[in-house]
């Protein structure tokens, strides 16, 4: 077996503003051989990026390699000066991007970047590249091959960016691909066509590479080795199958675990009195952005017919992937966004549609805690501000009450005391998400809009998250409407759950009924899509209607087809894309927008389970398991 | 150009006049709350209260002010801004000549300052934290804080009364070659660089620092790209808007506000031209002056903005 990266004792060390050095990579030792695959894996902060790019002898400023030696192909790339250095990237070894989005340039073509690493090394005439370019963007699968190179960034899908990130690095014929966290920005359902494509051009150009990921079950499709770090340190290193199956090491374990979310024990829904009103209706919601036409509807249109019933102390699971609706949904609930149409009730009160008419005990009655956590918080007030602002704004509670009742509040997220004293900045992203659920329960509300509250987060801190969030819902009687991309995160913790699409909402039903077939055909490429923590996944799936193809999204406004005409594959010609379909009750009690039968749905569905060569319950990851 | 970008277009021309009316009304109601009577001025001490109501009569002063301000921006939209109150000559003759060798100023300022001060910045950006960016910052950093009639004063002092290389007083009128041209202009043009390239040189080097931090520019790098190509041809496209601002709010400042530099050159300018305005309160005079002010600034703002939109590729290729 031929070695063609060595590592050795690499340390890479961080230089803060205030000069002091902090050690990121400690001593750091692999190989990676001709041919093969080895994953570095990791939380955030783990070094898994530093190392990737110190391959390159490439070092992100305020950091700086200070030892150890690195070859690639007996080169020792430590060692050259800069220019040879810069000989080497893009030639000898080159990187994919996390975020393709901001790795293209966007003043400049595609094609233009694409090839940019073969005219800067002189490897063959800009005709030829761009003749090879085309056949990489085949190879990977990309919508209209030949068109693709002279638009702009902008202009096509983040999926589609990420294909043509792996076309750039590939375009050279390079000894090694760094692909750093590829797949992470990108929606489940378009994860999977990545990866596929990845994973074909991978195996026909026997490519080396270098994974690095924070998802195992991504990692384990892929990866031939993988390396787990913390903290700049080796952990565990072992064959793929190893790692899955028979993980020596305890931190390996807990990453395990936090991939494989059991349900925490969840108390029933708490029995809702027959004559209680609800406690949230949403009926025939209409809400977008932009100025209203003639029509009364706005410039874009992004949620459409939009309804539930929230009993009080049940959960709500709102998942569909980006753009779907899903934070305009909860910005319409709290206020932030007035609705176009339709109807939000409260306890049978009809809300306002704006905050501002609301009245202070609704508008206390309803948090909304955002995703971002660090730019939700302000960061020049300490914690006991932002956690003592609306416990005076609504309950006017002032001096020794506040700080008592602040500690009290930490305490409920689970954070010591002394928190109180420190700024935002000062904590991590765990503990800001909990000071931010904090700042939410300071108003003692019935109701918590959580939108991706987890989706930045590492899956070990993710979990805890979701297990304070089942906490404080026994303790307080909570109820959520819990906004997730992530299905499996949706199905922990919610008793309910709608599917939205493009706006519409395509299934909704009981948490129990969504993990029974049949589903409706985009809920089951939900299913089907989630990365399962096993080798050979990816490669047994079958045909998924994948990610929109270019221009579709002109298509999803129109009234007259449904949604996921483009990308369904139950579809009906001629009716589907003539008529909006109607909803439909199944027999497990879920509703479905769809023009499939139900006995329809259970074949087609049978039979795409059929082709994939997978276990039938693979609808229900996780718990096949347990 | 497509339609959006041809609607933002229209809109910001849109905008500029806009302003341009609002800032004529401003203008007008500024120069009429200035005390004193221009009749009595004109006419001085001894004249009879007759004689300032006829003059006062000649002059529309008796008619009330909005019909005044609309007999005003009638005349300067038909190219006739009025008649000096103090002189009896038409204020368009006035300016005229006066105007055109502030444009004249102004270009070769431009024209020398410009190119400098975005080469500065960009390769200061490039060399970041090297000893010559610390240079060339630590310069712009003097150089602004110095006022500009120390550097004129200076200037005078040595090149005009010591060296005798150039002459002290600049007339723009008897200028016949282009060697004479630069001997004239050398010290205006010189001492206004001084000030307004500091402040073009520190925002370039900001913008496309600020563009060599993003994940495209260090894609690049990692493509092999070197320095140069990774400023020029990744960093640059992107930073024309930020640029563009700079460069149009420095150069803002070569028409109204060289007052200094035209007064110790004795440079017959518009700036000038004004301030003589307001010490005779010669109202159509200095009405018209801080149009033309106004009117060039926002040129300058709004071509800056096109510049911004149209080097957007979101909004070029839709």
């Amino acid at each position: 077996m031929t070695e063609l990266v060595k590592v050795e004792n690499l340390r890479v060390i961080a230089r803060s503003d205030s000069g002091r050095e902090t050690p990121i990579v400690r001593d750091i030792s692999f190989a990676v051989p001709r041919g093969k695959v080895v994953a570095l894996i990791g939380e955030s902060g783990s070094g898994k990026t530093t190392i990737a790019l110190s391959l390159m002898g490439y070092a992100r400023s305020g950091c700086r390699i200070a030892g150890g030696s690195i070859r690639i192909g007996g080169r020792d790339i430590l060692s050259l000066s800069a220019s040879e250095k810069a000989k080497v990237r893009g030639r000898n070894v080159s990187y994919i991007a996390q975020s393709a989005a901001a790795a293209f340039n966007p003043a400049k073509t595609i094609m233009s970047q694409v090839i940019e690493s073969a005219m800067i090394h002189r490897l063959t005439s800009r005709a030829e590249a761009e003749a090879k370019a085309v056949e990489l963007f085949r190879a990977l699968a990309l919508p209209d091959p030949e068109g693709v190179g002279a638009r702009y960034p902008h202009q096509v899908s983040g999926g589609q960016l990420q294909r043509l990130a792996a076309a750039m690095a590939l375009i050279s014929e390079p000894e090694l691909v760094i692909f750093d966290e590829p797949t992470t920005a990108l929606d489940v359902t378009t994860q999977i066509e990545v990866l596929r494509s990845f994973k074909s051009v991978i195996r026909d150009r026997n490519t080396t590479g270098v994974y690095v990921s924070h998802d195992l079950a991504v990692v384990a499709q892929i990866a031939d080795h993988i390396i787990v770090l913390r903290d700049g340190a080796i952990q565990e290193s072992a064959a793929t199958e190893q790692i899955l199956t028979d993980a020596r090491n305890p931190y390996t374990r807990s990453l395990l675990a936090a991939a494989n979310p059991t349900a925490p024990a969840q108390a029933a829904p708490l029995a809702a009195d027959a004559g209680e009103p609800p406690l949230l209706e949403v009926e025939a919601l209409v809400a977008g952005y932009g100025a209203a036409g003639s029509d009364g509807l706005p410039a874009v249109t992004v949620l459409n017919d939009v309804g539930f019933t929230l009993r009080p102390g049940t959960n709500l699971g709102v998942i569909g992937e980006s753009g779907c609706g899903k934070s305009t949904l909860a910005r319409v609930i709290a206020g932030l966004l007035p609705p176009a149409g339709g109807t939000v009730k409260f306890r049978g009160e009809t809300l306002a549609g704006s905050a501002a008419e609301r009245t202070k005990e609704q508008l206390r009655s309803i948090q909304i805690v955002f995703q971002m956590a660090d730019t939700a918080l302000n960061p020049t007030r300490p914690v006991d501000q932002i956690l003592g602002r609306p416990l005076t704004f609504y309950h006017g509670v002032k001096g020794a009450e506040r700080t008592r009742r602040v500690r009290r509040l930490l305490d409920l997220v689970q954070l010591p005391a002394h928190i109180a004293d420190r700024y935002p900045g000062e904590l991590s992203g765990g503990q800001k998400q909990r000071v931010n659920l904090a700042r939410a329960l300071a108003a003692e509300p019935a109701l918590i809009l959580c939108d991706e509250v987890t989706s930045a987060l590492d899956t070990v801190v993710a979990a805890a998250i979701l297990d304070l969030l089942a906490e404080l819902r026994r303790e307080l009687k909570l109820s959520y409407v819990f906004i997730s991309h992530d299905l499996s995160t949706v199905r922990t913790i919610c008793d309910d759950v709608m599917v939205l699409y493009a706006g519409r909402k395509v299934e909704a039903g009981s948490r129990a009924a969504m993990r029974s077939a049949p589903l409706h055909p985009y809920s089951d490429l939900l299913v089907s899509s989630i990365p399962e923590l096993r080798t050979g996944w990816l490669d047994g799936l079958g045909k998924t209607g994948g990610e929109m193809g270019l221009g579709s999204a002109a298509v999803l406004a129109r009234a007259d087809r449904c949604p996921f005409f483009s990308r369904c594959p139950s579809r009906i010609e001629s009716l589907c894309d003539t008529q909006m379909p109607p909803v439909r009750r199944l027999a497990k009690g879920t509703d479905i927008l769809c023009h499939q039968s139900e006995a329809e749905l259970i074949r087609l569905q049978a039979d795409l389970r059929a082709t994939a060569a997978a276990p039938l319950d693979r609808s229900l990851p996780g718990e096949s398991r347990q | 150009m497509n339609n959006t970008m041809s609607r933002l277009i229209a809109a910001r021309l849109g905008v500029m006049l806009l302003t341009l009316l609002i800032v004529s009304l401003a203008v007008f109601v500024a120069t009429e709350m200035l005390p004193g009577d221009v009749a009595e001025i004109v006419l001085g001490q001894s004249a009879t209260p007759e004689a300032v109501a006829g003059l006062r009569e000649a002059m529309n002063l008796d008619r009330p002010a909005p019909v005044r301000y609309l007999l005003w921006l009638g005349g300067l939209l038909t190219g006739d801004p009025g008649v000096s109150l103090v002189n009896n000559i038409p204020v368009a003759t006035l300016i005229g000549g006066r105007l055109g060798n502030s444009l004249l100023l102004a270009g070769v300022t431009a024209a020398f300052s410009v190119p400098i001060a975005l080469t500065l910045g960009i390769t200061a950006a490039m060399w970041r934290g090297r000893l010559y960016d610390r240079i060339v910052s630590f310069v712009t950093i003097c150089v602004v804080s110095v006022p500009e009639f120390m550097v004129a004063t200076l200037a005078v002092m040595i090149f005009a009364v010591q060296l005798r290389w150039l002459p002290a007083l600049s007339f723009a009128n008897d200028v016949q070659s282009l060697g004479e041209l630069l001997r004239v202009f050398a010290m205006p043009v010189i001492s206004l660089s001084f000030v307004i390239s500091a402040q073009m040189i520190r925002m370039t080097r900001a913008a496309v620092i600020d563009t060599l931090q993003s994940p495209y520019v260090e894609m690049a790098v990692l493509k092999g790209a070197g320095q140069t190509r990774a400023v020029l041809a990744h960093a640059l496209p992107n930073a024309i808007g930020p640029i563009a601002n700079a460069v149009a709010l420095s150069l803002s400042y070569l028409l109204g506000g060289v007052i200094i530099v035209e007064t110790i050159f004795n440079y017959p300018g518009i700036a000038k031209l004004m301030v003589d305005g307001v010490a005779t309160r010669d109202m159509p005079l200095i009405q018209t002056c801080a149009m033309i002010f106004c009117f060039s600034y926002l040129v300058l703002v709004t071509t800056a903005d096109i510049c911004a939109i149209v080097s957007n590729p979101r909004l070029r290729h839709k």
